[in-house]
C-alpha cells in the first residue's frame, strides 16, 4: 500500500522546480545537480509504485480525503505504474544529455521548465478524474511551451506560436468534450462515468457519442494522428534535440487517455458508443503509419526525418490500441514502450550528428563529422529500433502487431509491412548522405570529442532497448495481465471506493 | 433564456472559428479569445440554467449546480494565462522574423552547430 507516495511524482518535481527557481536561478551547477538528484529520486518512486500496483492492484490516493466522486483522486494502477515508469526512465537520458551537450546554457530556465513538464505528464498518467486530466494537460503543455522556444531562434519562435495554437483549439474542444459528459451524467470521475454511462437515458446517447468523438479528437491531437498531424513535423524538427526528445513520451500521452478511456469509460460493450472509437481510430491510423513512412522517405533534414519517424510509431501503436481486445492492447503498450526510447534515441542522435555538422539538411553533404565512427553506428541502432528490424524490440513489437490482427491481415499486414519497408530506405538513404558522402572540402573534420554524459544517455536508451528485447517474455506476460484488468476494470472501479468515506 | 445563451454561444464559436482561419497572428488570438468565451459559457450551461439560486443546498428554494463554476474558474484562468503565452510568443516572432504570418516555410533552425 502506497499511501501518500502515489502523488510523489506531482509533489516532488514541482517543489524542486520551486525551489531552483528561487534559491538556485544563479547557479546552473546547482540546478543540474538538483535536477538528476528530482530524477533519481522519481525513478525510484516509480519503481516502488510499479511493484506496489503489481502486488496489490489499483489503489486510489483520495486528494483532501474528500470521498471520490466528489474530490479528486489519483489512481494507481498497472497502466499508470507504467507510464510513470518510463517517463522517469525517459527523463534521466534526456538530462544527463543535457547536461553533456550544455543545451541548458542557450536559455534561461531549462531544468526548472523539465521538471514542471515531469508534474503535468506524471500527473495525467495518474489522475482517476477527467477534468483533472484537462488540467494536468494545461500544466504539461505551458512548460512544453517554455521548452519548445528555449534557446530561441525566429523559426522556433514561429513554430512555436503554431504549437501554442493548435494545442489551445485542442484545450477548447476538450472543455466542451468535458461539459457535455457532465451535462449528461453529472459527474467527471472516470471510475464514477464507468458505472454511470450504461444506464444512460436513451435520448442522451447522441450527446455522449459527440462528447466521446471530441475526447478522441483531443487525444488525436496529442498523439499526433492524421488529420490532426501537422503540428508535429515542424514543431519537433524545430525545438532543441533534447526538447523533441522529451516530446517523445508526450506523443504517448495521446495513446495513454486513448486507452484509458477507450477502456474505462467509453469500452466497446457500452451500448450508447460501442465500437465509435475503434471504427474512427483504425482508418485513422493507418494513414497517419503511410504519412509517417513516407515522411521518413522524403524529410529533408534530419530532425524532420525523426519527426516523421515519430508520427509512424504514433500510427502503429494507434493501430494496435484500436481494437481495444486485450490481445491488441498487449501489443499496442509493448510497442509504445519501444516507441518512446527509439524515438528519444533517434532525436538524441541526431542532434549529435547536427550539433557536429555546418547545416542538418540531407540534400547538400558537408565536410566529414569527427568522431563518425561512433555516431554512424548510434545511427544505425536509432534506424534499425525505429524501422522495427531484427534484433531489437520495435521488432518484435510490430511481431506481436500483426500477429494481434491476423484476421485484418491483407490490409494490416500490407500497410505496416509496406511502411516498415519505406521507413528503410528513408533511413538509409539519410545515413549514407551523412557519413558517406562527404563535401569535396580537404579540411580535416573539425575536432569535437564525444561528451560522457551524451553517450551515457544514448547508450542507456540503447540498453533500456535491448533489456526490452531480451524481457519480452517476462514483460509481455506482465502487460497481458495489465490488458485483462482494463478490459474487466472492475478493480480500478472498486479502489475508487465511491461514495464511501476514503 | 436557453435559446438565447446557445445562440450567443453560436455566434462567439463562429466568430471564433472565423478568426482562426485567417493569416495573421493576432486575429488568430482573437479567434482563440472567443473560442474561450464560448467553451466558458458552455461549461457553465452543463450545470443547468436556474435564476434566483444559490449554489448551495437550503438557501433558496433550488440550487444551483456550484461545480460547472468552479470548472468555469479554472477554465478561464488556464486559458487566460494561455492567451497571455501565446501574445508574447508572437510578439517574439514578430519582432525575430519581421512578419507575422502564421504559415512558416520549411526553414530549419539556424542554431544546429
Amino acid at each position: 500500500m502506497m499511501g501518500h507516495w502515489i502523488i510523489a511524482p506531482v509533489v516532488l518535481p514541482a517543489i524542486v522546480a520551486g525551489l531552483m527557481i528561487i534559491l538556485l536561478r544563479g547557479s546552473l551547477r546547482l540546478q543540474r545537480l538538483a535536477s538528476v538528484a528530482s530524477i533519481v529520486a522519481l525513478n525510484g518512486i516509480a519503481i516502488a509504485l510499479l511493484w506496489a500496483a503489481t502486488i496489490h492492484g489499483p489503489e486510489a490516493y483520495h486528494l483532501g480525503n474528500w470521498p471520490a466522486p466528489f474530490g479528486i483522486v489519483l489512481v494507481l494502477d498497472r497502466l499508470s505504474a507504467l507510464m510513470v515508469a518510463l517517463l522517469s526512465a525517459l527523463a534521466l537520458a534526456v538530462v544527463l544529455y543535457t547536461i553533456g551537450s550544455r543545451w541548458d546554457q542557450k536559455g534561461a530556465h531549462f531544468h526548472p521548465l523539465l521538471q514542471f513538464l515531469l508534474m503535468g505528464i506524471a500527473g495525467a498518467f495518474l489522475t482517476g478524474d477527467a477534468f483533472n486530466l484537462f488540467v494536468f494537460f494545461e500544466v504539461l503543455l505551458i512548460a512544453s511551451y517554455g521548452l519548445m522556444v528555449h534557446a530561441g531562434g525566429a523559426a522556433r519562435t514561429r513554430v512555436a506560436v503554431q504549437y501554442v495554437g493548435f494545442n489551445l483549439i485542442g484545450s477548447a474542444l476538450f472543455l466542451i468534450a468535458l461539459a457535455l459528459v457532465y451535462g449528461v451524467t453529472g459527474t467527471l470521475n472516470m471510475a464514477d462515468l464507468a458505472v454511470k454511462l450504461p444506464d444512460l437515458p436513451e435520448g442522451d446517447v447522441a450527446l455522449i457519442r459527440v462528447a466521446a468523438v471530441m475526447l478522441i479528437l483531443v487525444f488525436a491531437i496529442k498523439g499526433a494522428l492524421v488529420p490532426l498531424q501537422f503540428w508535429l513535423p515542424g514543431t519537433y524538427a524545430n525545438a532543441p534535440g533534447v526538447v523533441a526528445a522529451m516530446f517523445a513520451v508526450m506523443t504517448k500521452i495521446g495513446a495513454y487517455a486513448t486507452l484509458r478511456v477507450g477502456t474505462l469509460v467509453f469500452p466497446p460493450d457500452l451500448p450508447a458508443t460501442g465500437d465509435l472509437l475503434s471504427t474512427l481510430l483504425f482508418p485513422a491510423s493507418l494513414v497517419t503509419l503511410a504519412v509517417g513512412a513516407i515522411g521518413v522517405l522524403g524529410a529533408t533534414t534530419l530532425p524532420r526525418l525523426a519527426a516523421f519517424g515519430g508520427i509512424a510509431s504514433m500510427g502503429t501503436a494507434f493501430l494496435a490500441l484500436s481494437a481495444f481486445t486485450p490481445q491488441t492492447t498487449v501489443a499496442a503498450l509493448y510497442y509504445i514502450l519501444h516507441a518512446t526510447l527509439a524515438t528519444a534515441l533517434l532525436f538524441l542522435v541526431s542532434d549529435l550528428v547536427t550539433r557536429r555538422r555546418a547545416h542538418a539538411r540531407l540534400d547538400q553533404a558537408t565536410a566529414p563529422i569527427a568522431g563518425s565512427g561512433l555516431i554512424a553506428s548510434l545511427y544505425l541502432v536509432a534506424a534499425i529500433a525505429m524501422a522495427g528490424m531484427p534484433p531489437l524490440s520495435g521488432f518484435i513489437g510490430k511481431l506481436l502487431i500483426l500477429d494481434a490482427f491476423r484476421d485484418q491481415a491483407p490490409l494490416v499486414w500490407t500497410v505496416i509491412l509496406v511502411s516498415s519497408f519505406l521507413m528503410i530506405l528513408g533511413f538509409a538513404r539519410a545515413g549514407s548522405t551523412l557519413f558517406w558522402k562527404p563535401a569535396d572540402s580537404e579540411a580535416p573534420p573539425a575536432d569535437h570529442p564525444p561528451e560522457a554524459f551524451c553517450m551515457t544517455a544514448t547508450f542507456g536508451l540503447i540498453a533500456g532497448l535491448a533489456l526490452l528485447t531480451i524481457f519480452a517474455g517476462p514483460v509481455t506476460d506482465w502487460l497481458a495481465t495489465l490488458a485483462d484488468a482494463l478490459d474487466q476494470p472492475t478493480g480500478y472501479i472498486e479502489a475508487n471506493r465511491l461514495g464511501q468515506e476514503p | 433564456m436557453e435559446a438565447l445563451l446557445a445562440s450567443l454561444i453560436g455566434v462567439l464559436t463562429f466568430t471564433g472559428v472565423y478568426l482562426l482561419l485567417r493569416q495573421r497572428t493576432f486575429p488568430v488570438i482573437l479567434g482563440l479569445t472567443f473560442l474561450s468565451y464560448a467553451v466558458n459559457l458552455f461549461l457553465f450551461a452543463a450545470g443547468r440554467l436556474v435564476v434566483n439560486a444559490a449554489p448551495i443546498i437550503g438557501r433558496s428554494q433550488t440550487y444551483a449546480d456550484p461545480l460547472p463554476q468552479a470548472l468555469v474558474l479554472t477554465a478561464i484562468v488556464i486559458s487566460f494565462g494561455m492567451t497571455a503565452v501565446m501574445m508574447i510568443l508572437a510578439v517574439g516572432g514578430h519582432l525575430a522574423s519581421g512578419h507575422d504570418r502564421v504559415n512558416t516555410g520549411d526553414e530549419p533552425t539556424e542554431d544546429a552547430g
